[in-house]
């Protein structure tokens, strides 16, 4: 499967509340299972010890899911949480999609996961029953044991592993109810703490291979650009470089037996370059081809009743977004060991399984040559969805016939990453007499990450837009649009992806139909959710009731309406996207001209909280994130190069502009939805709303401070 | 090349480099010390906080001949018997996400709580500033520091 198809897959399984469940069972008998070790499925082995272990097969970028997963199957297991030990899946043909991200991984394994314990469970009952030769329904799984009250006698786990490995595993299993989870919903601490407070938590660039070299690629500085020629004369003098050569056509390695040495060597290197057809392109030129595009009939995203035949008071505005880079803690790199008929991986990577198969073609082997382990990863955002860095580490161990850590600079980082796209938005909506909107219309101008990937959506809607542009308010007269532009900028997805975009559009304009109306942001956002209704957009149902009482939540903790210190505003905004619902209201002042996020309170609905002190560090991590993205991201494009390099000219937030970030979430035993990305979008409008609160300024443009 | 002796979490090692590596490489490459990360290079982003002489700073900016028979601790060398106060209030806080940037943070709180045992909210920011944490994370890093100073982080 391809990258994008895959990606793809898991936002319309997700969208589904589909659980992913191929490759899920693990054929009766096979290897792993046995009279010392109980596997029922590949998620769980149980060993005579009564050690359990639980495999991760989603990767880990600080977002939680080596402790929120195996909560999940140990829950539905009966296990003791003690007893918990969890391991790291590299790409696997077991797993089913592997893809981390769309804030996916705990709403996509939230059905396998549960299954997958509870069929041990009921085996063990099983298993236990037929030992003491008393019905199964007088035995019950307690805390890492099998107990039959009525004689007072237990068995663990770990002393039924023979007898569970012989019984047949069942297809149909009964789940738990919510009311009765003594693991899902608790504050555990996360299993990967006190090694990343010690120092001694592997991430990508600390893993090592004995004899390994490192290298570091000088890349065309010029979007789409090739190396004509090079000369490594200089770089071999510096101590340690011993190799230089080309990796495809936009890239020279240079390798060295330590990393100084090959940036040192990398330094020395003379590349003459082709800059090929982008060497004229900016900035400027690309959202003058949004504009062009915005001229063009798009592609219907949703549409209910008819906006065109809507008449009263009309209010137009545009808005407009920048490209923007992940940039995560941890630059890029990838670890690889390629030797002739094999070629292993140390990668950290959103896509374990993309990073196979692209490892695969590259180097000339089938995947299943290609073995890749995960390593925990210095945040990903999005930017470890791509595999270059695997493909590059895998071409360079294959040049010089050994192991070879592959490590980008931030600089490399900033300057040959894949962009959040660029967007213009068109937005109109007709108020009636009382000033309600009656007809609301939005129109997404913006290149399309998948179809540039090639690999477009339907009517060249891209696939992630279904997930991140839902418009959930009852309104008689919707239309949402989408208008595929092209760029020649490369295109990843950022966390939470067109979502930010979206919400900083459509819940800016809303505070501006309110002003216009004359009524208060609150009132007019709580006067569209009024009435419950279900909009179905693609394969999610949004409800208005659920979007209602998150608002509510946050404007209550917030105090909205009541008065608050001389100087300081209030903005707020709501928005849905990965399947759950979002509010936050953003307090501010204004020094200078410069907003100050003095606090920001946050309302969730996402379904069962499996583990609170996770949400509790995801949402303010986006709001932070988000705030950063609100201020100052902006890549721009000069004579077909990146122009930032570094966390100068791109500067994220830091401790003196962190705001004290309340969350909230919403009680509910629905199934889980996203956490990781929501609470991204809602930042921005909400800022930009207090902004105008403060100022009566309306800001149509990200970044706030350009 | 040179040799060049180092003290480094209270014992010394020899190191054959060029004197000009910072000495970010050194300890990673060299001695094997990853838990000082690369983040930026630059000395914008502190992931590779280390103290020379007590002091917190970025060994990537830091030519290794400069801290020649100076006393160099890693996070490693932090806690001398088990977890320093401050990696024991980074746990109770749950502070870490992707964790990356979190030794560098925890080096760089322990040399302001070392010269300030009580420091007020001002003072957190002023010397937590450098340190760039792209999960968000900063809300609980100024509440471990308070933790920690409440359980006397200064020892």
């Amino acid at each position: 499967m391809s990258p994008l198809s895959r990606r793809e897959f898991v936002a319309a399984g997700a969208a589904a509340g589909a659980g992913l469940v191929i490759g899920f069972y693990l054929p009766h008998g096979s290897p792993s299972s046995g009279k010392e070790i109980f596997s029922p499925n590949a998620y769980l082995r149980i060993t005579r010890d009564d050690k359990v272990t639980i495999v991760v097969a989603r990767s880990e970028m600080g977002q939680g899911v080596r402790t929120a997963l195996p909560m999940i199957l140990a829950e539905e297991l009966e296990a003791d949480w003690k007893q918990i030990e969890i391991e790291q899946a590299g790409a696997s043909t077991l797993y089913g999609d592997q893809t981390t991200g769309g804030s996916a991984s705990v709403r996509t394994t939230w059905d396998p996961m549960r299954k997958a314990g509870a069929a041990a469970r009921e085996m063990l009952i099983s298993a236990a029953a037929l030992t003491w030769g008393v019905p199964r329904s007088s035995c019950s799984a307690q805390s890492g044991r099998i107990v039959h009250a009525a004689s007072n006698r237990r068995l663990s786990y770990g002393e039924l592993v023979g007898k569970a490995s012989t019984l047949p595993i069942p297809t149909d299993v009964p789940l738990k109810q919510s009311k009765d989870y003594k693991i899902v919903g608790q504050r555990l601490p996360r299993v990967d703490t006190p090694a990343k407070v010690r120092g001694d938590a592997v991430f990508g660039i600390d893993f090592r291979v004995p004899g390994m070299k490192y290298a570091v690629l000088a890349r065309c500085p010029t979007i789409g650009g090739k190396v004509l020629s090079f000369d490594d004369k200089e770089s071999k003098k510096i101590s340690g470089v011993s190799y230089a050569g080309k990796v495809g056509d936009p890239a020279v390695a240079v390798v060295a037996d330590s990393v100084w040495g090959a940036m040192e060597g990398r330094r020395l290197l003379t590349v003459d370059w082709d800059d090929g057809p982008n060497k004229d392109l900016n900035t400027a030129a690309v959202m003058e081809s949004l504009k062009r595009a915005a001229a063009k009939k798009g592609a219907s995203l949703y549409s209910v009743g008819d906006v065109t035949k809507v008449s009263g008071r009309r209010v137009s505005a545009e808005y407009q977004l920048p490209f923007m880079a992940h940039a995560p803690m941890e630059p890029g790199n990838c670890t690889a060991h390629y030797q002739g008929s094999k070629c292993e991986l140390w990668a950290p990577t959103q896509v374990p399984q993309d990073c196979r198969d692209s490892v695969a073609q590259a180097v000339g082997l089938d995947p299943d040559q290609v073995k890749v382990n995960v390593t925990l990863m210095g945040g990903g955002f999005g930017r470890r969805l791509e595999h270059d860095y695997a493909v590059e580490a895998a071409l360079v161990s294959k040049a010089i016939g050994g192991p070879v850590k592959v490590i980008w600079t931030r600089e490399d980082d900033m300057r040959f990453s894949t962009y959040r796209p660029a967007s213009l938005h068109q937005l109109s909506a007709v108020l009636d007499a009382a000033g309600w909107p009656v007809a609301f219309t939005h129109r997404i101008i913006s290149p399309s990450i998948s179809g540039q990937k090639g690999q477009p959506g339907p009517n060249e809607i891209d696939p992630d837009l279904p997930d991140e542009a839902a418009f959930v308010y009852a309104l008689p007269n919707v239309s949402l649009e989408y208008v595929l532009a092209e760029t020649a900028v490369p295109l990843g997805w950022m966390r939470s992806v067109y979502a930010l975009q979206a919400a900083f559009a459509s819940e800016s304009f809303i505070d501006e139909l309110a002003a216009a109306a004359g009524k208060h942001p609150l009132e007019y956002r709580l006067h569209m959710l009024a009435k419950d209704q279900d909009i179905q957009y693609f394969a999610t149902t949004w409800r208005t009731a659920r979007m209602r009482g998150v608002l509510r939540l946050a404007a209550d903790k917030a105090g909205w309406g009541k008065p608050l210190p001389a100087g300081c505003y209030r903005g707020i905004a709501c928005f849905g996207c990965f399947a759950s619902y979002m509010a936050e209201v953003v307090e501010i002042s204004m020094e200078n001209d410069v907003p100050r996020v003095h606090r920001v309170v946050a309302a969730v609905d996402c379904g069962q909280v499996v583990n609170p002190s996770i949400v509790e560090q995801q949402i303010p991590g986006g709001v932070v994130y988000a705030l950063g993205n609100a201020l100052r991201a902006k890549i721009t494009i000069e004579k077909g190069r990146v122009v930032q390099g570094n966390f100068d000219d791109y500067a994220p937030v830091r401790i003196d502009e962190a705001p004290v970030v309340e969350v909230y979430a919403v009680q509910s035993t629905e199934a889980p939805t996203g956490i990781g990305e929501p609470s991204v979008p809602p930042l921005a409008p909400a800022l930009c709303n207090a902004i105008y609160a403060a100022t009566k300024k309306r800001i149509r443009a990200l970044p706030i401070l350009s | 090349m040179a040799d060049i002796s180092l003290h480094i979490n209270g014992s010394e090692k020899k190191v054959s480099v060029p004197p000009e590596t910072p000495l970010l490489w050194v300890l990673r490459d060299t001695l094997e010390l990853t838990g000082t990360k690369f983040g930026c290079g630059a000395g914008l982003c502190g992931a590779c906080a280390v103290h020379v002489e007590g002091s917190a700073v970025r060994s990537c900016s830091t030519p290794v001949s400069q801290v020649a028979g100076k006393s160099i601790t890693t996070i490693e060398g932090l806690g001398a018997n088990g977890l320093h106060v401050l990696q024991q209030a980074w746990i109770a806080e749950e502070v870490p996400q992707c964790g990356y940037c979190q030794t560098g943070q925890i080096m760089t709180a322990a040399a302001l709580l070392a010269k300030t045992p009580n420091p007020s909210d001002e003072q957190i920011t002023r010397a937590m500033r450098g340190n760039l944490c792209r999960c968000g994370t900063y809300e609980r890093i100024r509440k471990a520091i308070h933790r920690a100073a409440g359980a006397g982080g200064a020892r």
